[in-house]
């Protein structure tokens, strides 16, 4: 909070490398996000604009009761809800499917197939590039709710409370969430890099 | 068989598999019941491939946090900052 602190006052004070700063930590994930709302990067550019000059002009009312990127995405997804044409996208949390396909049990319940190895290969052998690449195949291949919580949770690092303040959306209802897109990242992963290096 | 993976099996015997990967988030998020976490721990000891997929599921997390998404292309830049002067003209 101490940091935020001392960037808004930064902002305030009209100090454009502090904007710079943030705009460079955020913008990318903010258009990442709203495309969950939006039906293209275009718009989903636009929103973001808007956000940036939304949080610019709110920043005097800004009261500091929640951190600066929790209050900056909330804008972010009003705004993309408000523009979105989401029902288009949006899969609902009741269609999701088990977090391990079920032919990978047997009768009892245990596993018949179970989990290839690849932790070792994630962290010591498979290049960066590669290893980004299937994070970021993993993570559009989600539907947009997930896609949404997993963002905001596991890649920019919010806490539950701030997911939920920001989407608007109670703790039981995140947490189904963010099982179903954890899943299913663990899933592309191993189905990219599992098996081959053993 | 030897009869400590006997028993092992038999104890792990009570949450099969397909359960204990629909639980790993709320274990991970400290959403179970005492009972409920005693009960994954208490398979987790006694099934390797649980254990492995809950270290899976741990890794995802922590490759998921060091990602980053591309880098802000230099137009864009251009453009925010010209954004924020216009905001700056603005009062």
């Amino acid at each position: 909070m101490d940091a935020d602190a001392s960037l808004v006052r930064r902002l305030r004070g009209g100090d454009e490398q502090a904007f710079a700063d943030l705009v460079e930590r955020y913008h990318t994930s903010m258009v990442r996000l709203a495309l969950s709302f939006v039906p293209s990067q275009a718009v989903a550019e636009e929103v973001v604009q808007d956000t940036w000059l939304a949080v610019l002009r709110g920043l005097g009312r800004f009261e500091e009761r929640s951190s600066l990127r929790t209050w900056m995405f909330t804008i972010l997804v009003n705004r993309a809800r408000t523009t979105g044409v989401r029902e288009a996208r949006s899969v609902p949390v009741a269609d999701a499917g088990p977090a391990v396909d079920a032919s990978r049990f047997g009768p009892s319940g245990a596993w018949a197939v179970p989990p290839e190895h690849w932790i070792e290969e994630a962290e010591n052998r498979v290049d960066a590039a590669k290893l980004s690449e299937l994070l970021r195949v993993g993570l559009d291949g989600l539907p947009a709710r997930q896609r949404e919580v997993v963002l905001l949770r596991d890649v920019e690092g919010l806490s539950s409370t701030e997911v939920c303040e920001v989407l608007a959306i109670s703790e039981a209802n995140q947490r189904v969430l963010l099982h179903r897109g954890r899943s299913k990242l663990r899933q592309a992963l191993e189905s990219g890099l599992g098996g081959g290096a053993r | 068989m030897s009869l400590l993976s006997g028993l092992l099996r038999f104890r792990s015997r009570d949450l099969p598999c397909q359960e204990v990967v629909e639980m790993v988030t709320d274990y991970l998020e400290g959403a179970l019941s005492p009972a409920d976490r005693r009960r994954l721990e208490r398979h987790l000891a006694g099934c390797e491939h649980c254990t492995e997929y809950l270290a899976q599921m741990r890794e995802t997390i922590q490759l998921a946090g060091r990602l980053t998404l591309q880098d802000l292309t230099p137009e864009m830049r251009t453009d925010l900052m010209d954004l924020y002067r216009q905001w700056r003209t603005e009062g």
